[in-house]
């Protein structure tokens, strides 16, 4: 309110000077300052927060897909993102049907909304990768197809509780819904240096090429310091000085690739009924 | 006010410093300083708030009730941390990720109370301004050197860009892991206030008490 504090230059005593002169300590003043500052400061905040939300959601937006690239192995830094996201195909999965759900608008659905919704969500008996004891039923889903048409991977979001803050990122699997490409987070707040590590390239390259089922078809894949008696083909070595991210990191990947996640889906995509 | 506007930018870098003299702002300090980038936009975002959080509540100095003025000064020092915030979410996504709930802490770092309360409520709006710029960037060089020694040592990188390859990425350097842990700030900082004040004895501060020699019995 700088306009209120400026000095009259004629002298004159008008209605505003006279206020502007009355002691400050006045109750009278005391509420009008009040009041016309929560008013002012309000206006300048909301002003604000409305003009640069189109900025800020175009960036949460692209932040998305470029991970989204990422983990599919297709990000080029000289291609402009959402031009390069458009090879992607999107799709609303129920996760219990393991089927696409055509009731929802792909522009419009966005998971993390549809977590608020108790239609969509439902609750967790078991919670192994700490959802809070619910999650959604429904997610979306990304296909990437090669240049014939034909399915070559699958992009799933997975989310899950480290040490200190919960991990959202996503996972890429190979068309035969077994073999994993990819693995990244997108927002999380492990330990920088420590827990925070899950964004080494060089740890995420090595879950590239590992297998989720054992040949029984059993869920194997796992984080951990040894490899597992199924085999090192189902083994991603556990972060150094990390071991509850890393644990974490087990529970949510086997969590979501589990029957409670994408377990019915996979089950479609590994007999080929997923096109 | 004998103070030119060049000592009152100037002064607070080294002779009067917020955080080596004055030992505030500590808690923000240590949460930002493991990489330079982010406290470099975290200083940018506290320069912004104490220059013009100063100006506005100088401007208004003749007109705010004594009863309230702690109020009034939260809220104008609040609005300006929103703007900021909502500002970096816009234009520095990345970095505001990284940052998160630190730009909105800006609101309770002493120094921006301390210079509004101390400086801004009895001077005029331009010299307020300088002072708090002057403050704000007492905050920032401080923040710059400590994360300088935190990341290097750290995480071998300086901005990001690698000087020391680690041994994670198959280099030879063995980072300190403490170095990206809030606690090592701690150590930094007191080695530097040790450092400064044994440049500048004029800052070391008189004992408040003086423990008395007992005669044996």
């Amino acid at each position: 309110m700088p306009e209120d504090n400026m000095p009259d230059e004629n002298g004159r005593k008008g209605p505003i000077r006279r206020f502007l002169d009355a002691p400050p300590d006045s109750v009278g003043k005391t509420v009008f300052v009040a009041v016309a500052l929560c008013l002012v400061a309000s206006m300048v905040v909301s002003a604000a927060a409305v003009a640069l939300r189109p900025v800020q959601e175009a960036n949460r937006l692209v932040d998305k897909r470029v991970n989204i690239l990422q983990v599919a192995g297709v990000y080029d830094e000289t291609v402009p993102v959402n031009e390069a996201f458009a090879a992607f195909e999107p799709h609303v999965l129920e996760l219990d049907s393991g089927t696409y759900a055509d009731q929802f608008d792909i522009e419009t659905f966005d998971d993390l909304a549809a977590a608020d919704d108790p239609a969509i969500v439902r609750a967790l008996d078991e919670d192994p990768a700490g959802l809070g004891g619910q999650m959604d039923a429904f997610r979306m889903i990304y296909l990437l197809r090669d240049e014939a048409g034909a399915l070559d991977k699958v992009i799933l979001p997975i989310e899950g509780y480290g040490l200190w803050s919960t991990l959202y990122g996503f996972i890429a699997l190979e068309e035969n819904g077994n073999d994993i490409y990819g693995l990244q987070f997108y927002q999380h707040g492990e330990t920088p240096g420590l827990g925070a590590e899950v964004d080494n390239p060089r740890w995420k390259a090595l879950w590239n090429g590992k297998k989720l089922f054992a040949e029984d078809g059993d869920l194997a894949i796992t984080v951990a310091k040894a490899p597992p008696p199924e085999g090192a083909e189902h083994f991603v070595d556990a972060l150094a000085g990390a071991t509850l991210t890393s644990v974490g990191v087990d529970n949510l990947v086997r969590f979501w690739m589990g029957e409670a996640g994408y377990g019915t889906f996979l089950e479609r995509l590994k007999a080929g009924e997923v096109g | 006010m004998a103070q030119t506007y060049r000592s009152q930018l100037v002064d607070p870098l080294v002779d009067n410093n917020p955080i080596t003299l004055q030992v505030l702002g500590i808690c923000s300090a240590l949460a930002v300083t493991s990489s330079m980038q982010v406290a470099f936009v975290m200083s940018l975002a506290v320069i912004a708030v104490t220059g013009f959080s100063s100006l506005f509540i100088s401007m208004l100095r003749n007109q705010i009730p004594n009863s309230i003025r702690i109020i009034v000064q939260m809220v104008i020092i609040a609005s300006l941390v929103i703007l900021v915030d909502q500002v970096l979410k816009a234009y520095a996504y990345e970095i505001s990720k990284t940052l998160s709930v630190f730009v909105g802490l800006i609101i309770t770092n002493c120094i921006v109370m301390g210079r509004a309360e101390a400086f801004a409520m009895k001077n005029p709006p331009v010299a307020s301004f300088i002072d708090g710029v002057g403050n704000g960037l007492g905050y920032g060089l401080l923040l710059m050197v400590v994360s300088f020694f935190r990341e290097l040592f750290g995480s071998g990188s300086l901005f990001g860009v690698t000087i020391l390859e680690t041994v994670n990425n198959g280099g030879w350097y063995v980072p300190n892991g403490l170095l990206l842990l809030p606690p090592s700030a701690f150590f930094v900082i007191g080695l530097l206030i040790w450092a400064v004040r044994t440049w500048k004895p004029g800052q070391v501060e008189e004992r408040e008490y003086r423990i008395q020699a007992v005669e044996a019995h």
